[in-house]
């Protein structure tokens, strides 16, 4: 009676585990769906286009009867809002995240921490607003030329908005740095700014740069804030004050069209999404690999 | 003895003038904050109004109001929360108390950070490969709710492991000594005491689903609805229908985009007070998530 009980509570707890696994590794089928869909589409794509001219040839005309297939405008567009952005963020999302862990009292850490992550709380979508209808207007005062769709204050409002990625993840490896490290510097009596960028900061090296490329995945992955404000017009210029457009921005023009499966013009957005998802993973393998390189143990 | 002083001054000066750096690199981004709703409030508060809420979507910029956005917007999240909640809590149950330490744990652990690092419209294009056509799904509720459910999966899961781990382990050895199986344990005592830290996870999680529209975009959401999907309840049986969940859809941040795409200056209007009420959504689950945690935070002492 009792071993019956038992074997029927073993193979309920078997079963259970096993439910738990095949959650676990739905993560992977995500990986695999997303790796495998772009691949396959892209795959057609390249049938009819070349990889050579895909990457060379600097015309980016789809939908047009005298079509061109080249991302380098797409790509261009994607580059500059992404460096605008992260000359924001960067500077600025560093400097809070040293402010925050070495300057700041206990309190005002506690109301600041929140509001900034509100931050990266507020949809997108209103970015764009913001940027169209709030910045390039307050731009146009000081450039009066500066046309109402450009990449700059696209690239501006994006940089403001991963400040919040920068700075947290940058402050959690700052606080990481055991406080022994601190103490030696002030004890041979080095001032905090001393301590903070001779010490503090290559000691958490690696995490800041897992903060800087967190930021630059989510800077070349943004689509909204430049689908309304940068323009959706394909331009091959390394320009800020230009409108342009980007990889994600075009899926998303193409998508608010009418293209019917399977076509070419369909096959693109695919091949745009791959060229995105291998671009974030050069920079998060980079990104490995300098965690690797600066690694602190203590 | 100078030389020292004045060394010693000028690096004390260096601090200070950081100080004042910091301080300002704080403001660039509360300014930033307060000016975007400060914006958003003073063109979209004149037009929210009881009608903005019950009406379609209208050619017409006064007309216009966001009942079919609002309404798409509730449903795709109750399908987002249905397959991301159970899904992530689980997986992330699996890896902090099952888990063995072999290669394909590890891969699982790469593969979650990995997916967080994926922009969202990539999700979107995988959605409309694999839901849209090769399942068959349409450009549905249900589509877009499973897209922004395997969006947020990473989060959801971070969350869990996260407030797995915050439990000690001689509350599991205790029920263990007692004779609780692993599952026991996990039900009866893991479970229960992280809730409030999945529960907040959860929430900002779907607070970031509901500002998404990229991914939405991309699997083929329409911009102008002036209709509702099919109701979920019936006066004759068989009373409950799933019917709402293959119907085409629109969500607010969609709406927003394409009243903000427009050249009228009167649809800008229209898209403000929809950003603000978004961004009260947002901003009021965030709250909402701040609260539970602040809450089981001071219930639960060991």
């Amino acid at each position: 009676m009792a071993s019956t009980r038992s074997r029927i509570r073993h193979l309920r707890e078997r079963l259970i585990e096993l439910i738990l696994l095949l959650a676990a590794s739905s993560s992977v089928v995500i990986t695999l769906g997303i790796v495998g869909v772009l691949v396959y589409e892209s795959a057609a794509f390249f049938e009819h286009v070349s990889i050579v001219d895909f990457l060379t040839d600097t015309q980016w005309t789809p939908l047009f009867d005298d079509a061109h297939y080249g991302i380098l405008p797409l790509l261009a567009g994607t580059l500059v809002t992404t460096a605008i952005a992260l000359t924001v963020a960067i500077p600025i999302g560093t400097i809070t995240a040293i402010y925050l862990s070495e300057y700041a009292s206990h309190r005002t850490r506690e109301i600041i921490k929140p509001v900034m992550e509100l931050l990266s709380a507020v949809p997108t979508v209103v970015y764009g607003y913001f940027a169209l209808l709030f910045l390039t207007p307050l731009l146009q005062i000081l450039m009066p030329e500066l046309p109402g769709f450009n990449m700059l204050s696209a690239g501006l409002v994006i940089g403001i908005m991963i400040i919040p990625y920068v700075s947290s993840v940058s402050e959690d490896a700052i606080r990481a740095v055991p406080m022994h490290l601190r103490e030696g510097s002030y004890a041979m009596g080095a001032t905090r700014l001393q301590t903070s960028v001779r010490v503090i900061v290559p000691a958490a090296f690696s995490g800041i740069a897992a903060a800087y490329i967190l930021g630059i995945s989510r800077a070349i992955g943004e689509t909204m804030v430049v689908a309304i404000a940068a323009g959706m017009q394909p331009n091959f210029t390394w320009d800020p004050r230009e409108p342009a457009e980007t990889i994600t921005a075009y899926i998303v023009q193409v998508s608010l069209g009418d293209l019917p499966h399977g076509t070419i013009g369909y096959q693109t957005i695919f091949a745009a999404g791959l060229t995105l998802l291998v671009m974030t993973l050069v920079f998060n393998i980079a990104g490995y690999v300098l965690r690797k390189r600066f690694r602190e143990v203590y | 003895m100078e030389d020292i002083k004045r060394l010693i001054a000028k690096h004390k000066f260096y601090d200070g003038i950081f100080a004042v750096v910091g301080l300002i690199g704080l403001f660039v981004g509360l300014v930033t904050l307060t000016a975007l709703i400060l914006d958003l409030a003073v063109d979209g508060v004149p037009r929210l109004s009881w009608q903005f809420f019950t009406e379609f979507p209208s050619r017409f910029a006064d007309q216009a109001g966001i009942l079919s956005a609002w309404v798409g917007t509730t449903l795709v999240m109750i399908v987002t929360a249905s397959a991301a909640v159970p899904l992530g809590v689980a997986a992330g149950v699996y890896l902090e108390e099952y888990a063995p330490k072999n290669w394909f744990t590890v891969l699982i652990e790469i593969n979650i950070a990995n997916l967080a690092a994926v922009p969202s419209i990539v999700y979107g294009l995988m959605a409309l490969g694999l839901f849209v056509y090769q399942f068959g799904f349409g450009q549905s509720i249900l589509t877009a709710g499973l897209t922004l459910a395997l969006l947020i999966l990473p989060m959801v899961i971070i969350a869990t492991r996260e407030s797995i781990r915050s439990i000690p382990s001689p509350i599991r050895e205790a029920s263990y000594a007692l004779g609780a199986t692993k599952w026991q344990t996990v039900r009866d005592h893991v479970l229960p005491y992280s809730t409030g830290g999945i529960l907040t996870g959860v929430i900002i999680a779907l607070s970031r689903a509901i500002g998404e529209s990229a991914p939405l975009i991309t699997i083929g959401a329409l911009t102008f609805i002036a209709f509702l999907p099919a109701p979920p309840l019936s006066a004759e049986p068989p009373f409950v229908s799933f019917q709402w969940l293959m119907d085409p859809f629109t969500v607010m941040p969609i709406q927003m985009f394409n009243w903000v795409s427009r050249p009228q200056a009167e649809f800008h209007l229209n898209a403000a007070a929809a950003g603000l009420v978004l961004l009260m959504m947002t901003l009021v689950m965030n709250g909402i998530a701040i609260y539970i945690r602040y809450r089981f935070r001071k219930r639960i002492k060991w």
